[in-house]
């Protein structure tokens, strides 16, 4: 029965197929056939396959297209010929075939590459028009297509300012540096023609086509060309948590290599307490990658927010970032050692244990003298309960138990009361430390350790058991122990390498950019490898043939159709007239689809667009991608340097408002150096300074800095709360140029945090001689108190004292040097005047400040 | 690609499964599951996962699990967005995503799902293309259909798939042809305990609803496009002719549609439009505290803020509030220790005002961060980045259609924090 209505169904479709007016029903007949899964099909299905590629109707080759994967999955000994029916549909013109035709030919045969060469550039061309689910697959079988025929674009000199750079792709150049020092790199055209035709679908509304096109720059495009997907990638941050998550992801294992990318976009990293766990996470492995010099102290507030988050394990994942930037950034390990340190008496014990285990990791790295901490450390240990954290505690005093003398036996006292209690973890560092201090401090830990290694002996794990057999041989002097026993020393303290922190993406670069694979971080089942630039290119011309021939054919239809009508074409300038020539041609298309099915012949003109340099096309481009930086808050920007002075070298500075890293006593100036010039300038680094006793912390010598190209550094000025300018000269490897900075008085604040009760009794502190103040008038749109801050914040780094009374506003601040309070004060009386007071004891100070202050309030 | 798609509910049933190549036993699920026993929040599912022989693809959405099982290597994202598209399709024919809607139109689903994918690759995704094909279900075709025993199945075949314009239908017919655009912006915007902006950007989007007859062509162009940043089209957009003119271009798909959205440039200053004055203390004794909050305009360019809405999660050891609020209401939810504050309209003249008391567990310690302010508000007619529509214009049809936009600001992610580091 089931045999019999199969038959008659398979008949009918197949007479259907060939036979039936309307395209749709060969294309619904198409379908049902090659859906039914029985073997004994396959002969017939072959058949239909084969009819319906040479449909006159795309929209059948396309279903035809479709069945071509469901018979290879039916049956795989079909190979060859359906091969064949690919080879004929791959060189179909219409955008409706081109999608499901490579899926087919990525499904059945990835690896007959030779089939494409004739077919590139017509995918090339035709893929701004295919729809946006065939557009993800061509562009990546483009991807893999591109690294076999072209060669690398990523030669030494065209890259970037990025250092770490060079050091991570020396393993995919080294094989050719030789080739491409010898002779300048020209891009392939058919190279540039894919990059060029693939740019604007990252406009596109579809999340992966975006993505693919943003992996096709980075594993295709020369390095200072990849940015231009930084923009459209943080757009998808907006989308979906889903999709937000694959993207964060991808930027994860880009930001390791090109922090440079995402640097100015670092303010849409920051976590949002509603986000899921998994996206916090990879938000903050992104924020730990970007960290540098610069910005820093910016990231370390944003992470000290963090670890108070509710979310605990949010808050560990955090500290586990802080120890990531401590190690990576010298400048503040200091810094984050002692934060962390004041984390240790943190209510919550995960936060806790993961700082203990992060302390660990850093006193590792720089082993001085940090014996205040581990005692510190050893005083907390009753109170701490996490295994973890807890062994972790017992190995540094026992690495370090000569530093801690005192305190170490007595710490192992302590353990061989509770050994048995103990998680194995731990009992495994009791044992270490006991063998430790055995050796060091035999006299006063003979016992103690004698009595653990008894208890390890009779423990239940065997890990421990065996570990207390090999701690004994080697630390007990006796008969049978040989020749080890002399080096237990020297086995046992051995100085130890510290850990290397680093990011859990670092290795994910082997795969592909946007695929499972990458997300998964391993191999997934049909994952094509992208191999690796081919030294030499292979021959150029495979992909001409078509072209030719091609264009050939089409000639006439083109003269024809002379007003093409790509719904994308805007190759004719005047709007207005193309428009209404398109929609005639609309109804024009309508009256020939009754007739024949449309072919839609798409623009082989564009071919001709191929040879179009490549220098247009990156004026386009930078036309097209501004960068944008952000800037937010009252952030005045001066001057350093002029490029005409400079000889093309400028520099701006502005006073970021953060404590300074490097010394309590400094003002933080971050200093934006550009090269305007033609030329790279090289060693750009701070000379002499006047007057000499100046302190200042100077930025690290830039070793180069390419044409076009700007940095940013951070930089610390001890302006002893005067406003002296600071000279100091500029120098590069051929110039010196002196410049100054000289500080506004507002700048050389720090806010200061305090209620409206001290406030008033440190006002009252300072009277008499260290009060000033003015009456000033201002018109009453500005005087509201949300107005009078903005200005006073304008001009002064000052923090807002919370007021009760609504004509008083209050700022208190501590000048950055000496530390001294500046307190402001402002009470808004009737008729639009103001009394406005500053008391401080700094008196020149604040006729100064009083001046700006005042000159802000009015002028607004 | 896409092998099988499983619709799970909230309790973990799955009420629906769909194969497009052989069938995949249902017992696959079980890793999933065993993931989502381990988060706590169906948010946290991570939305990839390895199966021994599968990998798991799942989106959440109007609290339902759309898992699909894929067996090779394909890109997350493409089976991600696919998946969205389909719950974008089930609110567009059913008005919303939910258990109970998909199991009353079980057959429709299924005929959706067979056309949307062929053998696990993406056929016809275009609402205008599904339409014609499948029509929605409304209440008298379905009287007739149980009666006369017919389907939603369309009798015409529809010719969009076939048109280098898939995304419109032919033979469109409107006996008044209107055009309209809501042009809706979001900021987004990070404030620290002083008030201070930490981020804000504003994020657009230009919804159409477009009902004309034939084949229009229209032209929309702004008076100041230069504002706009980065943005992601239609695909009926154009994209030569924003690259040159920057003005859009396009055929409109037929009924409602998303022509664009963007991102406007952080270059320009975000105007935050209230101000929020905020009191919350936690007393070390006592367990309890004290909160205190004030709302006030601050640059709304002459328009009304209306819908303000303030929500503050709270530490959970916090027991019960007993506040007054001067306008609009508040609840307090126990379980979620979500505090509401529902405002309405802002009155200049008169701040609202939310002050009173919170009650604490006792004897636990105060909580060391204060919550932060999650805030909702909404302005009509204003794009808050001052973007504006200068023309709108029509080729190709000779009828004057009706055209109207319509602009809103609303708040994205808007959040007060109130930290304490300063």
């Amino acid at each position: 029965m089931l045999e019999s209505s199969k038959e008659s169904l398979k008949l009918e479709a197949m007479k259907r197929i060939v036979g039936d007016p309307n395209q749709f029903i060969r294309a619904s007949a198409l379908r049902v056939l090659s859906s039914i899964r029985v073997p004994i099909i396959v002969p017939i299905m072959m058949l239909a396959i084969k009819e319906a590629a040479a449909d006159l109707s795309p929209y059948v080759r396309k279903t035809s297209a479709h069945a071509i994967q469901k018979l290879f999955s039916l049956d795989a000994d079909q190979k060859e010929q359906l091969i064949e029916v690919i080879e004929k549909l791959l060189k179909d013109k219409s955008t409706l075939v081109a999608g499901s035709v490579v899926m087919a030919f990525e499904e059945v045969c990835p690896d007959r590459i030779d089939l494409i060469h004739k077919n590139y550039r017509k995918l090339c061309n035709l893929l701004v028009d295919v729809e946006e689910w065939g557009q993800v697959v061509i562009i990546s079988m483009l991807t893999r297509y591109a690294r076999t025929q072209f060669t690398s674009p990523w030669k030494e000199g065209a890259m970037f300012d990025e250092n770490n750079e060079k050091a991570f792709y020396e393993s995919d150049s080294e094989e050719k540096k030789g080739h491409t020092e010898e002779k300048p790199y020209i891009m392939d055209p058919d190279h540039r023609l894919l990059l060029r035709n693939t740019k604007p679908l990252l406009q596109s509304r579809n999340t992966a086509v975006v993505m693919s096109v943003a992996q096709l720059y980075w594993h295709l495009a020369p390095k200072h060309e990849v940015s231009i997907v930084t923009k459209s990638l943080v757009r998808l941050l907006r989308s979906h948590r889903e999709v937000q998550y694959i993207v964060l992801q991808n930027i994860a294992t880009m930001s390791i290599q090109r922090k440079g990318m995402f640097e100015p976009f670092m303010k849409s990293f920051y976590v949002r307490s509603t986000d899921a766990t998994h996206i916090k996470t990879l938000k903050l492995e992104i924020l730990t990658n970007l960290a540098n010099e610069a910005n820093i102290s910016t990231i370390l507030r944003e992470f000290q927010t963090y670890v108070k988050s509710q979310d605990k394990a949010f808050a560990a994942a955090t500290i586990q970032a802080i120890g990531r930037c401590a190690t990576n950034i010298s400048e503040v390990t200091d810094t984050c050692l002692n934060g962390l340190v004041l984390l240790l008496s943190n209510r919550d014990e995960t936060v806790v244990a993961e700082s203990v285990v992060v302390i660990k990791k850093l006193l590792q790295t720089q082993p001085t003298q940090h014996s205040e901490i581990i005692k510190h450390m050893a005083k907390l240990f009753d109170n701490i309960t996490v295994p973890m954290a807890r062994a972790s505690i017992l190995w540094l005093i026992g690495e370090y138990c000569e530093r801690v003398p005192k305190i170490a036996p007595d710490v192992l006292r302590k353990m061989a009361k509770s050994f048995t209690a103990e998680e194995d973890i731990v009992k495994l560092q009791t044992v270490n430390l006991a063998a430790k201090l055995y050796l060091t401090n035999s006299k006063q830990t003979k016992l103690l350790t004698q009595y653990i290694l008894n208890l390890g002996k009779y423990d239940q794990n065997y890990d421990i058991r065996d570990r207390t057999r090999f701690i004994r041989q080697l630390i007990v002097p006796s008969e049978k122990s040989g020749a080890l026993n002399k080096y237990a020393r020297r086995i046992l303290l051995a100085p130890k390498p510290a850990p290397v922190l680093e990011s859990s993406f670092k290795d994910r670069d082997r795969f592909q950019l946007g695929t499972l694979s990458h997300s998964l971080n391993s191999k997934a089942t049909g994952y094509q490898e992208l191999s690796d630039w081919p030294a030499v290119a292979p021959d150029q011309s495979v992909r001409n043939v078509e072209i030719i021939e091609a264009s050939g054919s089409d000639s006439e239809e083109e003269s024809s159709e002379s007003e093409k009508t790509s719904s994308d074409s805007g190759k004719s300038s005047s709007g207005s007239e193309q428009s209404s020539s398109e929609s005639e041609l609309e109804q024009k298309k309508k009256k020939k689809t009754k007739k024949v099915p449309q072919k839609k012949s798409k623009p082989t003109a564009a071919d001709r667009y191929s040879e179009i340099p490549a220098v247009c096309w990156s004026l386009r481009a930078s036309f097209f991608f501004p960068v944008t930086t952000s800037s937010f808050g009252p952030v005045k920007t001066y001057e350093l340097l002029h490029h005409m002075t400079g000889k093309g070298l400028a520099a701006k500075y502005h006073f970021p408002r953060q404590p300074c890293l490097y010394q309590p006593s400094m003002v933080a100036v971050q200093v934006i150096l550009s090269n305007s010039s033609d030329h790279s300038l090289e060693e750009i680094h701070i000379g002499d300074r006047s007057p000499a006793s100046l302190s200042i912390h100077c930025f690290n010598t830039i070793e180069r800095l390419e044409p076009e190209a700007s940095v940013t550094v951070s930089m610390g000025i001890d302006f002893s709360d005067s406003t002296q300018a600071a000279n100091f000269q500029l120098c590069t490897k051929e110039d010196q140029f002196s410049v100054s900075i000289q500080p506004a008085v507002g700048e050389l604040l720090m806010p200061s945090s305090m209620t409206e009760q001290d406030f008033c009794k440190e006002q009252g502190k300072l009277q008499g001689m260290n009060e000033t103040s003015a009456t000033i008038t201002m018109e009453t749109a500005n005087a509201s108190s949300q107005a009078i801050s903005k200005q006073v914040l304008s001009v002064a780094n000052v923090g807002v004292v919370s007021s009760s009374q609504n004509n008083f506003s209050r700022f208190a601040g501590r000048t950055v040097s000496s530390g001294a309070l500046v307190l402001v004060s402002l009470e808004l009386k009737e008729s639009s005047t103001a009394l406005l007071t500053i008391n401080t004891e700094k008196t020149v100070m604040a006729s100064m400040l009083l001046r700006d202050i005042k000159q802000a309030l009015t002028q607004a | 690609m896409i092998h099988s798609l499983f619709l799970i509910n909230h309790s973990g049933d799955i009420f629906l499964e769909k194969h497009w190549k052989s069938v995949i036993s249902r017992s696959v699920c079980d890793y999933f599951f065993e993931v989502k026993e381990k988060a706590v929040d169906p948010e946290n599912v991570p939305p990839v996962l390895q199966t021994p022989h599968h990998y798991l693809i799942s989106i959440y959405r109007g609290k339902l699990f759309f898992l699909s099982v894929v067996q090779t290597e394909v890109p997350p994202l493409f089976v991600i967005e696919f998946l969205h598209r389909v719950a974008d399709t089930f609110q567009d024919y059913f008005g919303e995503c939910s258990e109970g809607v998909i199991k009353d139109n079980l057959v429709t689903v299924y005929e959706l799902l067979e056309e949307m994918l062929d053998n696990g690759f993406p056929l016809a995704t275009e609402s205008n293309v599904l339409k014609e094909m499948i029509r929605p279900p409304n209440i008298l075709r379905s009287v007739v259909n149980t009666l006369t025993g017919g389907s939603n199945v369309g009798d015409t075949l529809p010719t969009g798939q076939l048109s280098n314009v898939p995304w419109r239908r032919a033979g469109v017919k409107y006996t008044n042809n209107e055009a309209y655009f809501d042009v809706v912006e979001e900021i987004d915007a990070i404030l620290d305990k002083s008030g201070t902006t930490v981020f804000a950007e504003i994020q657009g989007v230009v919804e159409a609803c477009v009902r004309l007859t034939g084949m229009p062509d229209l032209t929309l162009s702004f008076m100041n496009p230069r504002l706009l940043d980065d943005m992601s089209f239609h695909p009926c957009v154009r994209f030569k002719r924003w690259e040159s003119e920057r003005v859009l271009s396009f055929i409109p798909p037929d009924g409602n549609f998303t022509l664009m959205t963007y991102h406007v440039s952080s270059q320009n200053l975000v105007a935050i439009p209230v101000y929020v004055k905020q009191n919350i203390n936690f007393f070390e004794t006592g367990s309890c505290g004290r909160l205190d909050i004030t709302i006030g305009p601050k640059q709304n360019m002459g328009k009304t803020v209306e819908g303000l809405m303030v929500t503050i999660h709270m530490p959970k050891v916090v027991l019960s509030a007993n506040l007054t609020a001067t306008q609009g209401n508040y609840t307090y939810d126990l379980t979620t220790k979500v505090l509401v504050w529902d405002i309405g309209k802002l009155n200049p003249q008169k701040l609202p005002n939310l002050r009173g008391s919170l009650s604490m567990q006792a004897g636990a310690p105060k909580p060391e961060e204060n919550p932060s302010l999650n805030i909702d508000l909404k302005i009509q007619q204003l794009a808050i980045s001052g973007l504006k529509v200068s023309r709108l214009d029509m080729y190709g049809e000779k009828y004057k259609p009706f055209k109207g936009v319509k602009y809103l600001t609303k708040a994205g992610k808007f959040q007060r924090l109130s930290l304490s580091f300063l």
